[in-house]
């Protein structure tokens, strides 16, 4: 990928499109997110390609000045892995929702995880369908009250970490819709690692879901609900940032500072890069806290790579070079 | 067996059909195209069926799991596989049992009695063995123990089991049907060199075995005739012999080279398809990028986002998989990007007949999407021309900014026949329409007056950043548009860009009568079995018969209706229910249509056109 001479801004990369989402929804918060990222990564605007499928997140490319593509529901995986293998230098973003993600097109999101291509995908989870205006989604909650489940609904969700993590993500992070900071941050990451890369945002929909996340994401409970992880750092929490996660056998146990003689010392360190995905699972799963930031990033080879070397290493061994070098070869035959 | 060597008689023919049957796992498609080929390189015109079960390894012995192979070799133009056989190998009482009906009165079978057991005549419900009841009292029946044969003759041979040493018994009846017909035996060894390097006992066995099979038929007085069919008169030049899902991998391969671009393949395996998918995965050396993708879906999404990012973009199906892919297939066709969608027709509906031809996916290919969704969809008609007609879906859809489905089908997939060698510096150019600048007053959505195809602007370039989405776009700028007239407009000129197409395709040619008494229509794979029943009636002395052969259906030819009006009567035979007839009879009123369909499985048979048509002439 080639660096950008330009300096850019944020305004760089903002689209004459008039945003349409509605007013106070996490989207905006993204969308500025994004666009501050983007010129902190040094990639060049025409590199940047915006992908994603259906929804009111997949509206997002037409709100950036980048190449974009507004496909079709649950596609943006497929059609981002052909970009990319396209052409490896350009920077592909995979933008899409919970129901897009993990319903419609659950089988090509997790195949891209697997394959392991150096694509980031931003995950809108706001447990609900949005632009089909409040049915139940694939994150929503036991229970939950949706136009198709008045009656709550019975349908166990998926966490997004969770699921990913199973199809052998090498990159998850979640962020609250909420903060701005920490989710550029995120993007950043996610952007530099080489690898399919997985942003989680619980993104609050203020019309069909609002406050979905309120108990973890609230300002005045986010401190003491939540854990923002960070790579080889112990893992504190708490306004008074004296709560912290110990092992105990194989759960994760809330523990006190200075409470039964447990100092700092005594905390999980935060490591990312494991490859052993399993306390990355437990991080994934936890309730309280609710652990945001970084909570996977083990480097892998990528798909492109293996490509480039299968290709690389045919191409040294073989005499077609030309497809008459093909066509003439072998069992051929003259006709006087 | 006597070793006494009789005086055999030997006769010259313009043509003959051999098929080799037997069970799946007997090597039938490898020993029939080992004659095909061997043929082929003597200077045969050549044609081939291969008819196999959907089961990989059927039970052994079962009607069911009968596994056929029909060559057709000439000293004359051979366009079809024929439709009786002159020579029957029937490796087992199923092979025999499902394929006689086919064997030309009094003409020759060829049967290991071996394979003759209480057992396999059970299992291919005969009541009685037909070698020793006189049902075969008609044909001249070559009773050969071929298993015990191959046995002795391997009975030396050292690092053999006994699977390999009856499988090769393949090779006994190849080596017979050499000796029948004149045929060297050297091209088969040297396919045994390649194909068991490092195995010196397997080249070894199967040599044996093949040289065995051509000493005894020449010794055994069981046969009477041997044959010899010359080299047939072809355009002089380089020939290979080729399959059409191979013809079609290489027609995109000179495609992309003669277009500067990097050929990428989305794909998931379908049968009859899966060939194009295999072979393509090989040429890495060209630069050609194969992704198998999770599904069919996937395989042309990613296509898709190839061909946004500037790659001559390809996916490759069969009927079930195109139906999967019509969404993605309409966001092409919006978005405006080219694409190339090959459907392998087989039989349908559904999973259907997987390994039978059928040309029923016309509909599908035509109207098979939401909304208003027009593309350009043209049809190959030979194994070799599958070649051309891959070349041409990557020039049409790369200068004219809209997908291309290329129909082809079982018959002509699997089929194989001489191919004279096409250099790419022979094709014909193919301008992209990628812009490497940008223009000061550049729109996504601007276009050529002539093809009214739009620029391809690919990510990379500065200065084009520009949004396209499945949302209806406005004229010129490409962003969302929800204006009524905007639509009505958008749709229209995505119709009239197919039509214009008919500016850049050539006419409808006819064969063998310019006009008069009956139209012989047909389009894609039957050409073959077409062109063969208007010859013969041509050459019988029957006149005013005429052959339009389609290879472009969307648009149709300019010159469709005014070659339609030149005859009385026309006959559309489709392997289907009647799909291009209906499309005929929408766009030319007041021409009736006569039908000719079958719905088998099979392709067209010789006689049964020729009966239809000389109803027709009356």
């Amino acid at each position: 990928m080639e660096t950008a001479e330009k300096q850019y801004t944020f305004k760089d990369f903002a689209s004459d499109q008039e945003v349409r989402w509605c007013p106070g929804c996490d989207d905006y918060v993204i969308l500025r997110a994004m666009q501050k990222a983007l010129p902190e990564l040094g990639v060049r605007k025409e590199d940047v390609v915006f992908i994603s499928g259906i929804g009111c997140s997949s509206r997002f490319p037409y709100y950036m000045d980048t190449y974009g593509m507004h496909s079709i529901h649950g596609r943006a995986p497929a059609i981002a892995s052909g970009v990319k293998l396209a052409n490896p230098d350009l920077s592909v973003w995979v933008i899409t929702g919970d129901g897009d993600a993990m319903a419609i097109g659950g089988n090509h999101f997790i195949h891209l995880l697997r394959r392991n291509l150096d694509i980031n995908i931003v995950l809108f989870n706001n447990e609900i369908y949005g632009l089909t205006k409040g049915q139940f989604s694939p994150t929503s909650t036991v229970g939950q009250r949706t136009k198709s489940s008045p009656y709550g609904n019975i349908q166990p969700p998926f966490l997004p970490g969770e699921l990913a993590i199973g199809a052998q993500a090498r990159f998850f992070a979640r962020v609250g819709g909420n903060t701005p900071k920490e989710m550029t941050e995120v993007f950043v990451e996610a952007a530099k690692f080489k690898g399919t890369s997985l942003v989680e945002v619980l993104q609050n929909c203020p019309i069909f879901n609002n406050g979905a996340f309120a108990k973890y994401t609230d300002k005045a409970v986010r401190a003491d609900k939540q854990l923002f992880v960070e790579h080889g750092k112990p893992m504190i929490f708490g306004k008074e940032r004296n709560k912290g996660l110990v092992l105990n056998g194989l759960k994760l146990e809330v523990v006190t500072i200075g409470e039964n003689g447990i100092t700092e010392e005594d905390l999980l360190v935060h490591d990312a890069q494991m490859q052993d995905p399993t306390l990355h699972q437990m991080l994934v799963r936890s309730e309280y806290p609710l652990v945001t930031g970084i909570i996977r990033g083990f480097p892998d080879i990528t798909f492109e790579e293996r490509a480039a070397d299968k290709t690389e290493k045919v191409k040294r061994d073989s005499n077609f070079h030309k497809t008459d070098d093909l066509f003439f070869s072998g069992e051929t035959y003259e006709v006087d | 067996m006597t070793t006494v060597k009789t005086k055999q008689s030997e006769q010259a023919l313009e043509a003959v059909v051999v098929r080799f049957a037997g069970d799946s796992g007997d090597g039938m498609q490898l020993t029939g195209t080992q004659f095909s080929d061997t043929s082929a390189m003597f200077g045969n015109d050549v044609a081939t069926f291969p008819n196999y079960p959907a089961e990989i390894r059927a039970p052994q012995g079962s009607l069911y799991g009968v596994s056929g192979f029909q060559v057709h070799i000439g000293s004359v133009e051979i366009s079809t596989p024929g439709d009786n056989v002159d020579l029957l190998v029937a490796m087992n009482p199923a092979g025999l049992k499902t394929n006689l009906h086919a064997v030309k009165a009094g003409h020759g079978i060829i049967v290991d009695t071996d394979a003759f057991t209480h057992k396999n005549l059970e299992k291919a419900q005969y009541s009685s063995n037909p070698l020793e009841d006189g049902s075969l009292d008609g044909y001249q029946v070559i009773e050969v123990s071929m298993t015990s044969l191959t046995k002795e003759a391997l009975k030396d041979v050292e690092g053999l089991d006994n699977k390999s040493i009856t499988r090769s018994k393949n090779m006994f009846a190849l080596g017979m049907v050499y000796w029948m017909y004149h045929r060297s035996r050297e091209h088969t060894i040297d396919f045994f060199k390649k194909k068991f390097k490092g195995k010196p006992a397997l080249i070894e066995a199967n040599t044996k075995v093949l040289n065995a099979g051509f000493y005894f038929a020449e010794t055994l007085e069981l046969i009477p005739n041997s044959y010899t069919v010359a080299p047939a008169k072809m355009p002089s030049g380089k020939y290979r012999i080729i399959m059409g899902n191979t013809a079609t991998a290489w027609g995109f391969l000179a495609a992309a080279e003669k277009s500067g671009l990097e050929l990428f393949l989305g794909s998931y395996p379908i049968t009859p398809a899966s060939d194009i998918l295999h072979e393509l995965a090989k040429h890495k050396h060209f630069g050609v990028k194969s992704l198998q993708a999770e599904d069919e879906i996937a395989g042309i999404g990613s296509a898709i986002g190839a061909s946004f990012a500037g790659d001559l973009a390809i996916t490759t199906t069969s009927g079930p998989g195109l139906a999967l892919k019509s969404e993605a297939l309409g966001l092409a066709m919006m978005l405006e990007l080219p694409l190339v969608v090959v459907d392998v027709q087989r039989g349908g509906p559904s999973t259907g007949l997987p390994t039978k031809t059928e040309q029923s996916d016309l509909l599908q290919a035509m109207y098979g999407r939401n909304g208003e969704s027009p593309v350009i969809v043209i049809a190959a008609s030979t194994p070799a021309n599958c070649f051309n007609f891959a070349y041409e879906a990557c020039k049409l859809t790369l200068e004219h900014m809209t997908p291309v489905i290329l129909l082809t089908d079982g018959y002509i997939a699997n089929g194989s026949a001489p191919w004279k060698i096409k250099s790419v510096s022979e094709m014909p150019d193919i301008k992209h329409r990628i812009i490497r600048e940008a223009k000061n007053t550049w729109h996504p959505y601007e276009r050529d007056k002539d093809t009214l195809a739009r620029d391809w602007a690919v990510p990379g370039t500065a200065g084009l950043e520009h949004r396209v989405g499945g949302l209806e776009k406005d004229k010129l700028s490409g962003q969302v548009s929800y204006v009524p007239e905007n639509h009505e407009h958008m749709t229209q000129v995505r119709a009239e860009k197919i039509k214009k197409v008919q500016n850049y395709i050539p006419d409808l040619e006819v064969k063998f009568a310019e006009e008069g008494e009956l139209l012989v229509v047909g389009w894609g794979g039957t050409y073959g079995t077409l062109y063969a029943a208007v010859k013969e009636l041509a050459s019988s002395g029957v006149s005013g018969v005429g052959l339009a052969h389609f290879n472009y259906i969307n648009p149709l030819p300019k010159n469709t209706e005014e070659v339609l009006r030149r005859f009385k009567k026309i006959v559309v035979c489709e392997l289907n229910n009647g799909q291009f007839v209906s499309i005929l009879r929408m766009n030319f009123n007041g021409i009736s249509f006569e039908q000719f369909n079958k719905v088998q499985g099979l392709p067209f048979g010789n006689a049964e056109l020729i009966k239809r048509f000389k109803e027709l002439l009356g």
